[in-house]
Formats: C-alpha cells, sequence, structure tokens
C-alpha cells in the first residue's frame, strides 16, 4: 500500500442502531440509560445527539464504537454487525486522552503503527498529513502538555482521522473549550468533513453547537433515554454559529428541549 | 554555576567549622578525627586498592539484588493490579511486607543461608521487592481508564496495551518506586554488611565495622563519606535522566 491510496478518502459508513436497550446496575439501583433507541444514518451524514447530561448519548457512542456493549439491539456499519472496536469507526472523547508520554506525532502515530501494510516512514508521512490538516505540523515534535486545550483537541482529532476511518465518533470534544477557541474548531471541522467525507456522530448538550455542525440533530430525552424528536438542518455550509439562521433553528430546538423537560418535571410532582 | 558556587562555599564552610572545633581541642582526636586525617585515610585506601575493592564488592550486591528485585517486582505489581486473585494474596503480602523496615530481614537471612553471598543477595532483594511491587500497583491503578478504551479503539490489545499504553503511563510510579527500592536496598545491604563478616568479598560496611573495631574513627567517617557519594552518585546516574524525561515529557513540576 503506498502513502496516496492510505490517504485517498475512503468511504462514509452507514449506521443502522436497532432498538439498543442498556441498562446499569450499581449496588442495587437500576439506571435504564438507553430504551429501543433506533437510529439511522446515512454515509457520510452529520448527526448531532442532543440532550441534556445523563440521556445516555455518551452510553450510545460508546456502543457504536464497541467499546461497551447493549443489553439488547444490534448496530450494524454497512451491514456488518458490531462486536467490539474495529479501525472503522475512531473516537474523540471530551478530555483529549491523548498519551502524555508521547510526543505531538507519536501520539497520531499510535494508531497508524497498529494498521498493517505500511512501513513507518509512510507511516510518518500519514501523520504528519493529518497534523498539517489540523494546522499543527509545527507542533509536531512538542510535548501535549505544552499545548493548549483548543490544540490537545486538534491533535486528538488527527489522531482520530489517521488510521482513516469511516465513521468518526465525537463525545462533546469542544465542551471544555473557551468560545473562541470552539469556534474555530467549528470551521475546521465542517472544513475537514468536506475534504475527508465521514459519517460523524457527535455527541453535545449545546444547542447552536449541533445546529452549527449538524445535518440532522436528534434530539434525546432522559429516564429513560430515548429519542424524543428530530431536525433536519438545510442550512448552507459552512455555516457560523453566530448567523441569525441558525439562532432561529436553535431556538426552534431549545424550545422542544424545554417542553420535555418541563413535562418531565410535572410527571416527577 | 552560581547553584554550584553557593554548595561549594556550603561544604567548605563546613569543613572549616569542622577543623577549627577540631583545633579547640575540646574532644579528644580520637573521637573526632581532623578533616584531614580523613582524607590521608582515604588517600591511603585509595592507593592500597582496600576502598575500590571494598566498594566493588558492596556495589556487585546491591546491583545484582537490585536488578532481580525490580525485574521480579514489575510483573508482580501489574499483575496484583490487574487481578483480584493477586491483590488479594500477594498484593496484600507486599503491602504488609514494606512496611516491615529491610533491615529486619538480616536476623533471618542469617540464619537460612548462613555467612552467605546468598544472604546478603535475600536481604537486597526484600528490600527491593516489595516497594517495586506497591509502586508498580498504584501506577496502574492511578491511569485514568480513558488511556486503555482510547487505546482500544486504535486496535490495541492485550499485551501491546500492556506494553504500549499501561506500562508508560505508570512510568512516573514505577521510577519513584525503582528509587524507593534503591533507597531500601543500599541501607538494608550497609546493615547486613556491618552485621556479618562474609569470606567471599570485604565490603564497605565491613570497611565501616572494623573501623569501629579498630577504634579508627578516620576510618569510620572516610567510609560513611564514601557510602554517601556513592548514594549520591546512584541517584544522578540511575534516576536523573529518567526524572528529567518525566518532568519534560509530563510537564510535571520535579527538581
Ligand atoms: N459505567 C456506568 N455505570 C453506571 N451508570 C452509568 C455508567 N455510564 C453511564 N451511566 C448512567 O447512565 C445514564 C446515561 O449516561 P450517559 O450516557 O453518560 O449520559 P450523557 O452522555 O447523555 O450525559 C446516566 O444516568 C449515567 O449515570
Ligand atoms: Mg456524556
Amino acid at each position: 500500500m503506498t502513502v496516496q491510496t492510505e490517504l485517498a478518502n475512503v468511504a462514509p459508513s452507514k449506521l443502522s442502531v436497532n432498538a439498543i436497550t442498556k441498562r446499569f446496575r450499581t449496588r442495587g439501583t437500576e439506571v435504564h440509560a438507553l430504551d429501543r433507541v433506533s437510529l439511522d444514518i446515512a454515509e457520510g451524514e452529520f448527526v448531532c445527539l442532543l440532550g441534556p447530561s445523563g440521556c445516555g448519548k455518551s452510553t450510545l457512542l460508546n456502543i457504536v464504537a464497541g467499546l461497551d456493549s447493549a443489553d439488547e439491539g444490534t448496530i450494524f456499519t454497512d451491514g456488518k454487525l458490531i462486536d467490539g472496536p474495529g479501525r472503522d469507526r475512531m473516537v474523540m472523547f471530551q478530555e483529549s486522552a491523548l498519551f502524555p508520554w508521547l510526543d505531538v506525532i507519536d501520539n497520531v502515530m499510535f494508531g497508524l503503527k497498529l494498521k498493517p501494510g505500511l512501513t513507518n516512514p509512510e507511516r510518518r508521512e500519514v501523520a504528519h498529513f493529518y497534523l498539517k490538516l489540523v494546522g499543527l505540523e509545527k507542533f509536531m515534535r512538542a510535548n501535549i502538555h505544552e499545548l493548549s486545550g483548543g490544540m490537545k483537541q486538534r491533535v486528538a482529532l488527527a489522531r482520530a482521522l489517521a488510521p482513516n476511518p469511516r465513521v468518526l465518533l465525537m463525545d462533546e470534544p469542544f465542551a471544555a473549550l473557551d468560545a473562541l477557541t470552539r469556534e474555530q474548531l467549528y470551521g475546521d471541522l465542517q472544513r475537514i468533513q468536506q475534504q475527508r467525507q465521514k459519517t460523524i456522530v457527535f455527541v453535545t448538550h449545546n444547542v447552536r453547537e449541533a445546529v452549527c455542525l449538524g445535518d440532522r440533530v436528534v434530539l434525546f430525552s432522559p429516564h429513560p433515554g430515548r429519542i424524543q424528536e428530530q431536525f433536519k438542518i438545510t442550512l448552507p455550509r459552512p455555516r457560523d454559529i453566530n448567523s441569525v439562521d441558525l439562532a432561529e433553528h436553535a431556538s426552534e430546538i431549545t424550545k422542544a428541549l424545554k417542553g420535555h423537560m418541563k413535562s418531565d418535571t410535572e410527571v416527577a410532582e | 554555576m552560581k547553584r554550584f558556587l553557593s554548595a561549594a562555599a556550603f561544604f567548605a564552610t563546613l569543613l572549616i567549622i569542622w577543623e577549627i572545633l577540631v583545633r579547640l581541642n575540646i574532644w579528644s582526636p580520637v573521637l573526632v578525627p581532623s578533616p584531614l586525617t580523613v582524607s590521608e585515610y582515604l588517600l591511603g585506601a585509595v592507593r592500597d586498592g582496600t576502598l575500590y575493592d571494598a566498594a566493588i564488592v558492596t556495589l556487585k550486591r546491591l546491583v545484582l539484588g537490585y536488578t532481580f528485585g525490580i525485574v521480579l517486582g514489575l510483573p508482580i505489581g501489574l499483575l496484583t493490579a490487574r487481578f483480584k486473585v493477586w491483590q488479594d494474596t500477594l498484593g496484600l503480602l507486599a503491602l504488609g511486607l514494606q512496611t516491615l523496615p529491610s533491615v529486619c530481614w538480616v536476623p533471618l537471612a542469617l540464619i537460612w543461608f548462613g555467612q552467605t553471598e546468598t544472604a546478603m543477595f535475600f536481604v537486597v532483594v526484600m528490600g527491593t521487592l516489595w516497594s517495586m511491587i506497591i509502586a508498580t500497583d498504584n501506577g496502574v491503578r492511578s491511569i485514568p481508564p480513558i488511556y486503555a478504551r482510547a487505546a482500544r479503539t486504535m486496535g490495541s490489545r492485550g499485551l501491546h496495551t500492556w506494553v504500549k499504553v499501561m506500562l508508560p503511563a505508570s512510568l512516573p510510579f514505577i521510577v519513584g518506586g525503582m528509587k524507593q527500592g534503591w533507597a531500601f536496598a543500599w541501607r538494608s545491604l550497609m546493615a547486613a554488611e556491618i552485621y556479618v563478616t562474609i569470606l567471599s568479598g570485604f565490603g564497605l560496611g565491613h570497611l565501616l565495622h572494623y573501623g569501629r573495631e579498630l577504634n579508627a574513627m578516620e576510618q569510620v567517617i572516610g567510609v560513611m563519606f564514601i557510602i554517601v557519594v556513592i548514594g549520591l552518585l546512584a541517584d544522578k546516574i540511575m534516576f536523573s535522566p529518567w526524572e528529567r524525561f518525566l518532568h519534560r515529557r509530563w510537564g510535571t513540576q520535579g527538581k
């Protein structure tokens, strides 16, 4: 395999989530994290899972990643049953989860080194390509603790992209960043999505963020975790988080979010 | 350079105070020899090779037992961190024995192995092993679970995860454990050597012991000085590079 074929875009996957149920049992109490959640995601679609914390978004993402298993239900990527982690689905976590004992480029190389069919100089070239894509080629040899929060998440993005997955799973990757850095990353992520054409599942509790990034926003409700409503976002790209059109969509979704939270408290009373 | 100068000035002052106290004749020179007498002894011992031979004997014992303790302790620590059965058995044993001052192994070693190299080896291993197990165990337990999860999504499994993720992630603890193990081993070996004469080798501890027997205070102080120097050198040569690496990569506040 050459670097050129390795760097070529792979076809994004179709995801099909079928009636996933997941319960957590801890010392007597049982949390019903997901209740028969079904969702179809098209090739190359950017889907945002939105909802208040505790409604099972991370749980679903981890099951898609193959890090956790569902109690009931199945998930297929391109018709293949998911039963564990795979290089076709890479994950980006809220904390960067970068390895502090490796420098920037070796972090990006970690997954590449586990990918057969490439020589080490080729892997280095590939890692270099992705660091350039996220704008950090100058920081190849930097240590992780020397990077800002935003730079860390860029490295994490490069690391997730490097093995050339078909699906990118992102769990509130920008939640810990300041607003300005976040806005930059929204732009970068949209650009990279256009360029690399991944299927992206993006978890967030920020309505504007979801509208800014998603082709579709899937609204979750908690106790038990279910899909409440879905919104297609057809705004042209690249989208600006501060635009008026975006704010209108966001307020519509916020209304739906608040509406169900109110009914939720009413039930509790 | 400035730090070197202040250190040099400090130790020079110490020597001068010492010399003055000796000159004042407060104590008998048999009890408190002058720095000059001590350095004369050291020079003599260096020239006739006693010091060199003794240091080699001691260091050989130390390195042998220490290496063995580390090499044994590391995998055991990984196992106690990973498996409940190991944690509840060997892990508990290590936790208990680590609190035992390693000098306490000397009488037992003598009864079991007699006045042999094996006894010395045993004492050094006991000094190293337990703290190495505990440190490795602590290190592995302190690793954020997200590292292993992230590695798993990138295709890392089993042994690869252990060697490429768990081990380096717990490196700060492991180096700490190696350092503590070294300190314990060094102390317990000195105690053992002072306690017992072993015909197979005459170490620094013996040199110290015979200084006492002969009432040769300059020898006692001279050998103590050498022991301190070796301890310092070991720290600088063996552990400083690691600590610098950790400091650079992790950005932890070190020296
Ligand atoms: N490993 C776990 N053990 C026990 N409970 C868990 C675990 N992971 C998640 N939960 C529970 O499941 C529910 C959904 O969690 P999560 O998927 O993290 O929500 P979200 O990501 O939407 O904030 C929460 O109530 C949480 O407390
Ligand atoms: Mg979450």
